[in-house]
C-alpha cells in the first residue's frame, strides 16, 4: 500500500518537497506546509510575533521565560505590547498599564525605545528586499510582500522565499514571525493572524468563501466598531450574512464602500501590494500626567510636540500646510481642529503659532488628558518657509499684533 | 404689514444686502432679512454681526410693519419672478408668516421676530469725509489682493486706510500685505478726513464694498472711529466693526536704497510671466527672472511639468541678477499697473523687490523673492 505523494514546504529546510508521511523526508522536521494552492498564491504578509517585547527578549535573554510588558510605567501609561506569556494572563495592548499590572503583576515593565526598534525593522527590511521589490512595510512589525511572478523572474517559489525570509529573521535578527500567504491582501492578512507566534498559514482561492463565512463582519479592512454596529442593526453579523447579500443592496446600504464588502465577503480584494506609501501627515502627542486645561500648561507642552514634528519634517525632507490640534477631553472625548497656513512649513515656531492660537480657543474650563500636535497636506520642503518681509526687516522675529 | 412692491426694486434691494448674509450659521437669525415697512417705502437690512447693509426701495405700503424672512430663500424667489411684475407681501400676525404674491405665484416664507434682529449701531463717527466711488474703487483694487488669509496674524486681514504724506501733499493710503508682498496705494486726503485714525478694513468687508461701488461714479460717505466704519452709497449703507489690532509698522519694508533699476513693458511682461508659469502646475512655483543688459529671460523649471523660457527687451543697466518670484505675485502686481512701464527696483536675489507704477507715484509693491 502506498501513500499518496503530496508537494509541501518544509519550514526548515526552506524548500518544497514531495512527502507521503507528515515529516519531512529530509530533515525528518514536522513543520510541514500543505496546501492545493500553494504553488499558485504570492500575496503574503508578514507579522513579528510581539514585536517589541520579543526586541526586549532578545536583548535580556534572561527574561525568555518571564511575561514582559513594553510601555510606560505609571498611573496613566498604556501597555503598547505585551509578551506572549504575560497574554496569558490576560495582559493586552492598548491596555491601560495598572490593569494589567493587576493581571500579571510579576511582569517585567520595559519602557519602549522605538529608537531600538526602528533599527530592528530596518533590518528586517534588508531581508524582505532579498526576496522582492514589491513590499508594502504597515508599521515598524508587518508588511504585505508581492511575490507573484509578475514582479520576480528566477525566483523561488513564494512559499520557499517566505519560509526563507523566516528563518533568516530568527537567526539573523533573532524574533519571530508569522506568515500568511494567500491569492490578495485582505486574506493574506486574515491568514498571517491564523497560528501566531511563528506561524505559516495559507488561505486559497478554494476554501476563501467558507473560511470567511463564519467570521465576524468585523474581521474586514475597513469596518470598525462604528460601521460594524450600522451593519449588526441590519442583521448583518458574520460574513456569511454579507455573502447572502446581493452586490446592489450592499451598495445601496454602504454607497461604494458596498462594493468593497460584497468583495471581502466573497474572499475578492483588488488592492495592490504598493511600495512604500508615501506620508501624509507626521504627529506627536503626549498623555499628561495630571488632566489639565490651563492654556499655558498646553501650549508649553505643544511647544515640544512642534519641536519633534519639526524635527521629522526635516529629516524627511516634507514641508506642511495643514496644522492639527487634537485634545482629548478629561471624558475622553477627542476634538480636532485644524488650521491652513499660508506657506508650507517645516519650522517648529510656525507651527506652534498657529497651535496657539487654536489651543486659546479651546481652553476653556475644559480639562484635558492628552494633546497631540499634528502637520499634513505635506510636500517638498523647496516651497517652504519663505522669507518674511517683516522677518527681513527685523532680522529677527516677527513683529507681533497685541492680542484683541 | 403689507405692501406691493416692483420686482425690479426688490431684486436690486435685495442684491445689495443678501451677499452679507452666511449661507451656513449657527444664529438661525442671521439668515433672515429685515423688512420693515413705513410710509416711506421698504427698507432691508441683513448682517453677519460683522457688518450691516442697509437698503431702501420705493414700496406702495398699505400697511406699515416689520419681519425678518430668510435672505436667500427670498431673493431666489425674487430672481425667478417675470420682469416687470408686481409683488404683494403681507405679514399675517397670526399666522407668523410671510406671503408673497406675484402672478399666479403664492409662496409663505417663515418668520422670526423682527426685535431679535440684531443691531450693529455705528456709534459715534468721529471723522467724516466724502470720496468718489471710483478713486475708493481704485485703492481696493491695487491693495486687495496682498491681504493675508492667514488667521494666526489676524491683524493682516485687512486694507489698513490711514492718513499719511506724499511730499507735501497729505494723503489717504491704503496699504495691505500678507508678509510676503506689499500694495500700497494712495489719493489726495479727503477734506475731513485729516486726523482720522488709520483703521483696519476686514477682508470681507473689502469685498462687499467693491461690489456695492462697482460701476458707480457717485460720491461715496465715508464715516470713521476707533471701532467701526459706515459707508453710504446712494441708498445702500454699510457699515463695519474694523479689525481690532495693530497693524505692523510696514514703512521698514519698504526697500529704501535698492539700486538695480529696470525698466518693462508692462503688457508684455505680464503675458510673458503669464506663458511661462503655465508649467508650473503648482501654485507658489518660482518663475526665474535672468536680468542682464537689456536683456530679460524669463524662465519656469517644473521637474515634473517640463520648463519654459522667454526672452524680452528691457532697459537695464546694472550688474546682471537672477532673482525668482512666485509666479502669481508677479502677475497680481502687473494686473494693478496702470502705466504701460513697470518700474522695477532691486537689490539681489535674497532682499525685497519694489515695484512701481510709472505713471501713478503713490502706488508700490513690495515683493520677497523665492528661492530658485
Amino acid at each position: 500500500m502506498t501513500h499518496a505523494m503530496t508537494r509541501a514546504l518544509c519550514r526548515d529546510c526552506c524548500e518544497m518537497i514531495d512527502v507521503t508521511g507528515s515529516a519531512c523526508a529530509r530533515c525528518g522536521g514536522a513543520r510541514l506546509v500543505a496546501h492545493a494552492e500553494i504553488e499558485h498564491l504570492g500575496i503574503a504578509h508578514i507579522d513579528c510575533d510581539a514585536f517589541y517585547a520579543s526586541v526586549e527578549k532578545r536583548d535580556r535573554p534572561e527574561l525568555e521565560d518571564e511575561p514582559v510588558i513594553v510601555g510606560h510605567p505609571g498611573g496613566r501609561g498604556v501597555v503598547t505590547t505585551a509578551c506572549y506569556i504575560a497574554r496569558r494572563f490576560g495582559a493586552r495592548s492598548a491596555m491601560p498599564m495598572f490593569q494589567a499590572l493587576e493581571l500579571c503583576p510579576h511582569a517585567t515593565v520595559i519602557v519602549p525605545d522605538m529608537a531600538k526598534y526602528k533599527r530592528v525593522s530596518e533590518e528586517i527590511r534588508t531581508i524582505l528586499d532579498a526576496a522582492t521589490s514589491i513590499i508594502e512595510p504597515l508599521s515598524l512589525d508587518e508588511a504585505y510582500l508581492d511575490l507573484t511572478d509578475d514582479y520576480r523572474t528566477e525566483a523561488p517559489p513564494a512559499a520557499e522565499a517566505l519560509a526563507l525570509i523566516a528563518r533568516r529573521i530568527e537567526r539573523e535578527v533573532g524574533i519571530t514571525v508569522s506568515i500568511g500567504l494567500s491569492c490578495n491582501k485582505f486574506l493574506a492578512k486574515l491568514a498571517s493572524e491564523l497560528e501566531k507566534p511563528r506561524g505559516f498559514s495559507i488561505i486559497g482561492r478554494a476554501e476563501a468563501k467558507g473560511f470567511l463565512a463564519p467570521l465576524s463582519v468585523r474581521k474586514i479592512h475597513g469596518v470598525g466598531a462604528v460601521t460594524a454596529r450600522r451593519m449588526e442593526e441590519s442583521g448583518l453579523r458574520t460574513i456569511a450574512d454579507l455573502q447572502a447579500e446581493p452586490e446592489p443592496a450592499l451598495m445601496a446600504r454602504f454607497g461604494k464602500f458596498g462594493q468593497r464588502l460584497f468583495q471581502f465577503a466573497h474572499g475578492e480584494d483588488d488592492r495592490q501590494v504598493t511600495p512604500s506609501r508615501p506620508t501624509k501627515s507626521i504627529s506627536a502627542e503626549t498623555t499628561f500626567h495630571q488632566d489639565t486645561g490651563a492654556a499655558e500648561r498646553l501650549r508649553e507642552v505643544a511647544g515640544t510636540l512642534s519641536e519633534r514634528v519639526a524635527g521629522q519634517l526635516v529629516r524627511k525632507g516634507l514641508a506642511g500646510r495643514s496644522v492639527v490640534l487634537k485634545l482629548k477631553t478629561s471624558d475622553f472625548r477627542i476634538l480636532t481642529r485644524s488650521r491652513r497656513l499660508a506657506h508650507p512649513t517645516q519650522r517648529a515656531a510656525v507651527i506652534l503659532e498657529s497651535i496657539a492660537s487654536l489651543i486659546d480657543r479651546e481652553a476653556d474650563g475644559r480639562t484635558y488628558r492628552l494633546i497631540g500636535v499634528g502637520i499634513g497636506d505635506l510636500g517638498e520642503a523647496t516651497a517652504a518657509d519663505p522669507t518674511d518681509l517683516f522677518s527681513f526687516a527685523a532680522t529677527g522675529a516677527e513683529p507681533r499684533g497685541p492680542r484683541p | 404689514m403689507k405692501l406691493v412692491i416692483e420686482r425690479g426694486e426688490l431684486l436690486r434691494a435685495l442684491g445689495h444686502v443678501t451677499s452679507v448674509v452666511e449661507r451656513r450659521t449657527t444664529i438661525p437669525i442671521l439668515s433672515n432679512v429685515l423688512l420693515q415697512a413705513s410710509n416711506q417705502g421698504l427698507q432691508f437690512k441683513a448682517t453677519d454681526l460683522e457688518r450691516e447693509v442697509l437698503e431702501q426701495a420705493p414700496a406702495d405700503v398699505s400697511q406699515p410693519g416689520a419681519v425678518t424672512v430668510p435672505a436667500h430663500v427670498l431673493h431666489d424667489i425674487v430672481r425667478k419672478l417675470p420682469d416687470g411684475a408686481e409683488v404683494e407681501i403681507r405679514r399675517d400676525a397670526e399666522k407668523d408668516r410671510l406671503t408673497l404674491a406675484s402672478g399666479q405665484s403664492r409662496f409663505a416664507l417663515q418668520t422670526l421676530p423682527p426685535e431679535d434682529f440684531p443691531d450693529l449701531a455705528p456709534g459715534e463717527l468721529s471723522h467724516k469725509f466724502e470720496i468718489g466711488a471710483h478713486e475708493l474703487k481704485r485703492l481696493i483694487d491695487k491693495t486687495r489682493f496682498a491681504i493675508s488669509t492667514e488667521e494666526t496674524r489676524y491683524y493682516l486681514n485687512g486694507i489698513y486706510l490711514h492718513t499719511a504724506a506724499q511730499g507735501k501733499q497729505a494723503t489717504l493710503r491704503a496699504v495691505a500685505t500678507d508678509g510676503h508682498r506689499l500694495a500700497q496705494a494712495e489719493l489726495p486726503l479727503p477734506k475731513g478726513a485729516t486726523g482720522m485714525p488709520g483703521v483696519i478694513l476686514p477682508r470681507k468687508t473689502v469685498h462687499e464694498l467693491h461690489r456695492l461701488i462697482e460701476g458707480s461714479e457717485a460720491m461715496v460717505k465715508v464715516g470713521v472711529s476707533p471701532s467701526k466704519a459706515r459707508f453710504e452709497i446712494g441708498t445702500v449703507t454699510l457699515t463695519t466693526k474694523l479689525i481690532d489690532g495693530t497693524f505692523p509698522d510696514y514703512a521698514r519694508v519698504i526697500p529704501k536704497s535698492n539700486d538695480k533699476a529696470l525698466k518693462v513693458d508692462n503688457a508684455e511682461f505680464k503675458s510673458a510671466v503669464d506663458r511661462v508659469s503655465t508649467i508650473a502646475s503648482e501654485r507658489g512655483r518660482a518663475v526665474k527672472l535672468n536680468i542682464s543688459s537689456d536683456k530679460l529671460i524669463l524662465s519656469v523649471n517644473n521637474p515634473e511639468g517640463g520648463s519654459a523660457t522667454e526672452e524680452l527687451g528691457v532697459d537695464y543697466d546694472a550688474t546682471p541678477l537672477e532673482i525668482g518670484f512666485n509666479a502669481r505675485y508677479l502677475l497680481d502686481i502687473a494686473g494693478q499697473l496702470e502705466s504701460d512701464t513697470a518700474h522695477f527696483q532691486l537689490a539681489d536675489p535674497g532682499s525685497p523687490t519694489m515695484v512701481k507704477d510709472g505713471s501713478d507715484e503713490g502706488a508700490l509693491y513690495v515683493l520677497m523673492p523665492m528661492r530658485v
